[in-house]
């Protein structure tokens, strides 16, 4: 019977299957034509970034220029300066927002109050539930001049201020807020690892003499190393693609100088000042980086530890 | 050995005290905010102004604040425009998320691969922010609703978590189905969708709230149609660019506060954000259990 289905060829199985199974065929139409149209397509009109193009003439009428739109953006004044912040700025969110959620999951799971454990969590992913435009709005309003963020720091001698229009205050709150938006809800991954751990090895550890730190630092940490690596490969691959949603309702033209970041830049060239070929080319440029972080990132990680997306 | 047992105790209390305490700072680091805006949009605006440090509670019940948010029509038309996104674009998605899902799960569906991988591939490719904006403006579909429904009707994300959880599922049923003569669509309307009821919760919700929260598309997409604009661009109105056009409902009514109507802002923008974030203050308590096995489903995937 086997032997059979496999000697027919392909066309003869492909039509059989097609017959036999009609409605999944039919569905798949509406889903190849979806992604071909939003996914694919959109990736094919990246070509306009070798263009000088028009929208009156469209894609196939517009003159091809070659790399003229990334010369002028190496050449670009403000090209060195939205890279080196995007990195800057991603690379401050890891070295605080990558450890946070971890050490929150590590403290939630020595405490010995289920209760209170489960209130403090739901408290904690609020932040995340919380729209990234009221976010920004109490931002703005917490560090306002009046606001209490404000009155904190002048507490401990800062000058009175409007904090975020102050360039140098502008990514301690840009990241600062992040991981208070985050920590909590990164937590959850960890926390579900940690309750994988076998009760043996904390009975063990205890036995040779481990107090909690110890037990934290030698038993439950291990556990979740390999998570920690696949999410630190995830987050170092995702460094130029982030951030520009939330930059584009804090940052003003009195921050830019280490605000703006290079998918702000693409938006306010490409979609406000509606040069397409140039914005275009600032996107591709970025992807394209961002494209080789990811594998070289994840190369060092696989060589590092065993752990590796692919 | 006792004295070594005694100081292990003692450490352990006193590791439980601090952890108590850093943890309990943590839980209000993250409520506060809320609970600031929420006792700042029942204050009055004097005591508002003079209020320094923590605000845990109305100063001096005020609920003018809340009169004139609610006299603005903006908001209304924001919020009506958010129903509709979330509701159009819920269903909508949910069902042809469902539909993906499914074919890619049918081990006895022969393209299942090439076409998962036709798809999985678009998650770590994009086109980019300038050729997604030409594309809806070739479509047509510039400042209209369907630039905001139609490019986000499958979420490959989702699509991912509900393809795992149909595969997961006991064979058994769908083999019963299929004796008693039910084609592919009987399985996933009778057998598949009703006992992944669970899965499907998780991403209609995730759908729904990243709808509610979003801003940008509409941003870029509905330059010239105000009056399709979502909830969360008049907020970001209020909130972020201080456009008094966007107060401009409660003018009259804070004119006839006299002195108060220039302090009267801070409280109208707090009221704002309460009514605009309460929807989902409400849900999200009750509804965490499905996002966090939506989080879980998508971690798991690898």
């Amino acid at each position: 019977m086997l032997k059979q289905v496999s000697s027919k060829s392909f066309a003869t199985r492909l039509k059989e299957n097609f017959l036999r199974h009609k409605s999944l065929y039919l569905i798949s139409i509406p889903v190849i034509v979806f992604y071909l149209v939003f996914r694919y397509l959109p990736i094919a009109g990246n070509v306009i970034a070798f263009q000088k193009y028009r929208p009156g003439l469209g894609v196939l009428g517009s003159k091809f220029v070659g790399w003229d739109n990334f010369k002028s953006f190496i050449h670009d004044p403000f090209a060195a300066r939205t890279i080196k912040n995007t990195i800057i700025i991603n690379l401050l969110q890891i070295v605080f927002g990558f450890p946070a959620p971890i050490i929150l999951a590590l403290l939630l799971n020595e405490l010995r109050r289920p209760l209170y454990k489960r209130v403090l969590q739901t408290a904690s992913y609020l932040p995340h539930f919380i729209s990234m435009v009221v976010v920004a709005g109490m931002i703005k309003d917490f560090t306002a001049s009046d606001g209490i963020i404000t009155d904190l720091c002048v507490m401990f001698g800062m000058e009175r201020q409007s904090m975020l229009g102050n360039v140098n205050l502008y990514r301690t709150i840009y990241i600062a807020s992040g991981v208070w938006q985050g920590v909590g809800w990164g937590s959850i991954l960890y926390l579900a690892t940690i309750s994988t751990a076998d009760p043996a090895l904390y009975e063990a550890a205890m036995i040779d003499g481990a107090n909690r730190w110890q037990q934290m630092v030698h038993v439950t940490l291990p556990v979740i190393l390999p998570i920690m690596v696949v999410q630190l490969i995830l987050r170092l691959g995702s460094i130029m693609s982030e951030g520009s949603e939330k930059t584009l309702l804090l940052y003003s033209p009195l921050v830019y100088e280490k605000a703006d970041i290079i998918s702000t830049y693409e938006y306010r060239r490409g979609l406000i000042e509606m040069d397409f070929s140039y914005g275009a080319a600032v996107g591709l440029f970025n992807s394209f980086v961002n494209i080789i972080l990811l594998v070289t990132v994840n190369r060092i990680a696989r060589k590092l530890s065993n752990e590796s997306l692919w | 050995m006792s004295k070594i047992v005694q100081r292990q105790k003692l450490g352990g209390r006193l590791f439980d005290l601090v952890n108590f305490v850093i943890l309990t700072l943590v839980g209000l680091a993250c409520l506060y905010p809320m609970i600031h805006v929420i006792a700042g949009s029942l204050s009055h605006p004097e005591d508002l102004m003079r209020h320094r440090g923590l605000l845990l509670w109305p100063k001096r019940l005020f609920t003018v604040g809340y009169d004139i948010v609610f006299s603005n029509p903006n908001i209304w038309l924001g919020y009506k425009n958010t129903l509709i996104y979330v509701g159009v674009g819920t269903l909508s998605r949910t069902f042809m998320t469902m539909l993906c899902a499914y074919i890619l799960s049918r081990d006895d569906f022969m393209p299942k691969r090439i076409l998962t991988l036709f798809i999985v591939l678009t998650m770590y490719i994009g086109g980019g922010m300038i050729p997604n904006y030409l594309l809806i403006y070739n479509l047509k579909l510039l400042n209209t609703r369907g630039a905001i429904i139609v490019p986000t009707l499958i979420n490959t994300w989702n699509v991912i978590i509900l393809r795992t959880a149909f595969q997961q599922s006991p064979k058994s049923l769908e083999e019963s189905a299929k004796l008693d003569g039910g084609g592919d669509l009987t399985i996933l309307f009778a057998i598949l969708a009703p006992t992944n009821i669970a899965a499907l919760v998780v991403v209609m919700l995730s759908s729904a709230v990243a709808e509610w929260n979003s801003w940008f598309p509409a941003s870029i997409y509905l330059p010239l149609r105000k009056d399709l604009h979502p909830l969360q661009l008049y907020l970001r109105e209020v909130l972020i660019e201080y456009s008094s056009n966007s107060t401009a409902g409660g003018q009259v009514l804070a004119a006839d506060l006299g002195s108060l109507g220039a302090l009267i802002d801070d409280v109208i923008r707090y009221a704002t954000i309460v009514l605009a974030t309460m929807p989902i203050l409400v849900v999200y308590p009750f509804a965490q259990k499905y996002f966090v096995k939506g989080f879980m489903l998508g971690a798991v995937k690898g």
